[in-house]
């Protein structure tokens, strides 16, 4: 696609900055009373909704968003009160505030007076707009015409419109809400449940801080999960190659059959599969009867599976082999069928060894297209919750910590919230989790074939 | 897919290719006996007699059909046909509109140029790097701010947030629209068509497969999910998806009575979402490997 061809940047003639320096005063009373500009020019349905849209923002704010705003400062100070009431004769209890409704409201009301700018901004760029296009004499076009234009060079407004405002509703409002928790007390320690106050960057000291409990979890659960993600995503990578290598090879038999036995594995829910290997992997399970009746381990004797921390951590990173390589396979599979055959000719008809071949046409080529796939697998390990969780659940654990020997940094984030309701520390554990797949993300794109040349393999 | 290549007759060859080309089967054949162990030891245990997580054998020693009865007719604890009635509502509805938000954005950002594409697909991939589960608390609470969590409103409730965020996932789908050539919509729109019309008449005819691979992969989701599920309904075990059912009965109070009909509930599951991915693999394969062409 010519997305990199295209580099002339033209500044953009209707900008926000243009319209208020070079606009007439009817442009600039846009800012202040919306869709001024469309009402004069003639465009009345359009103007009346800009004016609809700030009357909408402005009684909203009145009614209760100024008043949610300021609550956003102390999150609400009011504790649950017990009164007495005469009538009835028994205590009542009122109320109190509760800081996280009051957190979510002030979020929605930011978020309100974030699109009134955005819808501002709109109105003066309309308004210069057309009166640019009256002092050239252009036709202002109708509201039909917008509608229509809607389908045509705005397809992208119509199309882009429901699935951001899900985007937006249930994905980016959840995480600045869980960003802003990091930010506060929210936890079960000090019982700060119902009412909690702003504490700055308290719980990322105490995260960070090598000698506290929690920072050593911290660090430790860290090393682990950057110790996993390497481990997990190379071996997939390398196996998962490797195999598909061998089932491509010329020689291979029923390609078609061993690709499905494979496949298979990926198709089965993987929820499924890891609670069975689960159950077989127990002191008692499948994999410990087998070995019994062989006769390789003693009748009494069971493997430590997820009770040794070092057969723990190799025996999740098997499992992981056994989910990941299918999906390795899948792809690369794909990838190599679509290698030009002409380049495996050129080379034979020059001499080239099949090991020459391999390194020199093979591996270059599988590793440029497959370095974004590289990423999101690393990217996935981080964030593999399933393998982890359903498994080893991140035991062993040792006694009075948080974390288990094999628990990632997503895995203890549940225990943290779900099981412990230390909200606060858990979105600390998000939000580092989020800056350490940034980090390898950037890296890894800077230093990727990907990078240097798109052209390099057309 | 391109035709594969096969050597010649394996009976031809000398004695030292004889023996690398065995050795290489019988490496796939262990392979593949380690990677189908898992799947066909829960079909083994779904029909095995005896109940509890524990076996003394690897097969059974006795075969019955009762643990996929009992899924249907011991509907006391687990109501395993009523989840599989809401998982399907859920999985209906999430495989439409997830389709449509996917579809809308993988065309928009693979087809048409408008300021702030590229800033907005930054936005997707930074939002994408933040852990799913950080959130889940946080949608419990809108969702719960919005009183969708309870009665029938928790169905309306997951598939809002099963489907909220599908447009997120675009990249399959905006690859395989970049490998429709350009010059199609280019000649549709001097002949006068609106870009509209370009969608529906010219790219959503020749997308088929990827429309088809987004519904199947979207309505599959909710099958294989459990935790957002398992967090929006709390104890509400009348809104129960299957998913959460089945990882309820491995539970320490369920796990002895219902160890094995939970290994014939993951057989039924398992049965349907396999076709479905069998059916849809093709397309995963070319949505990741046709970013480039040879």
């Amino acid at each position: 696609m010519g997305e990199k061809t295209k580099k002339k940047r033209t500044v953009y003639q209707y900008s926000a900055r243009n319209a208020l320096c070079r606009g007439n005063w009817i442009t600039r009373l846009s800012l202040v009373v919306f869709g001024l500009g469309c009402l004069v020019r003639g465009q009345i349905i359009k103007g009346c909704l800009f004016l609809l849209s700030e009357a909408a923002i402005i009684f909203y704010m009145v009614r209760t968003g100024f008043h949610n705003l300021s609550m956003l400062i102390t999150l609400g100070e009011l504790e649950q009160q017990k009164v007495w009431n005469e009538a009835k004769s028994v205590y009542e209890y009122v109320d109190g505030d509760r800081s996280l409704n009051i957190l979510l409201y002030g979020i929605v009301t930011a978020a309100v007076l974030i699109a009134f700018v955005l819808i501002a901004v709109q109105s003066v760029k309309q308004a210069y707009k057309l009166q640019e296009k009256k002092e050239q004499g252009k036709h202002v076009p109708t509201f039909r015409e917008d509608l229509g234009n809607l389908l045509n060079n705005n397809l992208h407004l119509t199309l882009l419109s429901f699935p951001v405002i899900g985007i937006l509703a249930f994905t980016i409002l959840p995480l600045i809400f869980m960003i802003c928790m990091a930010f506060t007390n929210y936890s079960v320690e000090g019982n700060k449940l119902v009412l909690f106050d702003w504490v700055g960057l308290e719980n990322f000291k105490r995260i960070v801080n090598f000698g506290g409990t929690l920072g050593q979890t911290f660090w430790a659960v860290l090393r682990w999960t950057l110790i996993w993600a390497v481990v997990a995503t190379f071996t997939n990578y390398i196996l998962g190659m490797l195999l598909a290598l061998l089932i491509n090879w010329k020689e291979t038999r029923l390609k078609k059959m061993w690709r499905f036995f494979f496949v298979l594995t990926v198709a089965v829910p993987h929820f499924v599969t890891l609670l069975v290997i689960q159950q077989m992997l127990q002191p008692e399970g499948a994999v410990n009867v087998l070995l019994r009746n062989w006769g390789i381990i003693g009748a009494s004797e069971s493997l430590p599976f997820f009770t040794n921390t070092l057969w723990a951590r190799v025996t999740v990173i098997i499992i992981n082999v056994w989910v990941g390589v299918p999906y390795g396979l899948l792809q690369m599979t794909g990838i190599l069928q679509n290698i030009p055959e002409e380049q495996y000719e050129a080379a034979r008809i020059d001499g080239a060894s099949s090991f020459v071949i391999f390194r020199k046409i093979t591996l270059p080529y599988m590793l440029f297209v497959t370095t974004p796939y590289l990423i999101t697998t690393f990217t996935g390990n981080v964030n593999n919750f399933n393998v982890i969780f359903l498994t080893s659940g991140g035991l062993p654990r040792a006694l009075g910590s948080t974390a288990g020997d094999t628990d990632l940094l997503v895995t203890w984030l549940y225990k943290l919230t779900i099981d412990n309701k230390y909200y606060n520390v858990g979105a600390v554990i998000g939000i580092m989790t989020f800056l350490v797949l940034s980090v390898v993300s950037l890296l890894t794109f800077r230093l990727s074939a990907s990078n240097r040349n798109e052209e390099e393999f057309r | 897919m391109k035709k594969e290549y096969t050597g010649r007759s394996f009976w031809k060859y000398p004695l030292h290719k004889k023996l690398k080309v065995a050795a290489a089967h019988i490496f796939l054949a262990v392979l593949s006996f380690v990677w189908l162990i898992p799947i066909v030891w829960v079909v083994l245990t779904s029909f095995r007699a005896t109940k509890g997580s524990y076996s003394a054998t690897f097969f059974p020693t006795s075969y019955t059909l009762d643990n996929y009865i009992k899924l249907f007719t011991d509907t006391s604890v687990f109501n395993f046909p009523k989840m599989v009635f809401n998982t399907f509502i859920v999985a209906a509805a999430n495989c439409l509109i997830s389709t449509f938000f996917v579809v809308a954005v993988a065309y928009t950002f693979s087809r048409l140029r408008f300021r702030g594409r590229k800033g907005l697909m930054n936005v997707g991939m930074v939002v994408n790097l933040f852990p799913g589960f950080m959130s889940m608390i946080a949608v419990y609470y809108i969702v719960k701010m919005l009183g969708w969590t309870d009665g029938p409103m928790l169905r309306v409730a997951m598939i809002a947030v099963y489907a909220g965020g599908a447009g997120l996932g675009y990249h399959i789908a905006k690859g395989f629209f970049d490998t429709i050539p350009i010059s199609l919509d280019e000649a549709a729109m001097l002949d006068g068509a609106s870009k509209f019309q370009v969608l529906t008449k010219i790219i959503m005819p020749l997308s088929k497969p990827i429309i088809v691979y987004t519904m199947l992969t979207s309505f599959a989701g909710p099958f294989k999910d459990f935790m957002l599920a398992k967090v929006l309904c709390g104890a509400n075990a009348d809104y129960y998806t299957v998913a959460i059912g089945l990882y309820q009965m491995l539970d320490e109070e369920y796990i002895a009575q219902w160890f094995t009909s939970f290994a014939a509930g993951a057989v039924l599951i398992s049965i349907p979402v396999a076709i479905l991915f069998m059916c849809t693999q093709k397309y995963y394969v070319e949505g990741v490997g046709g970013a480039v062409k040879g």
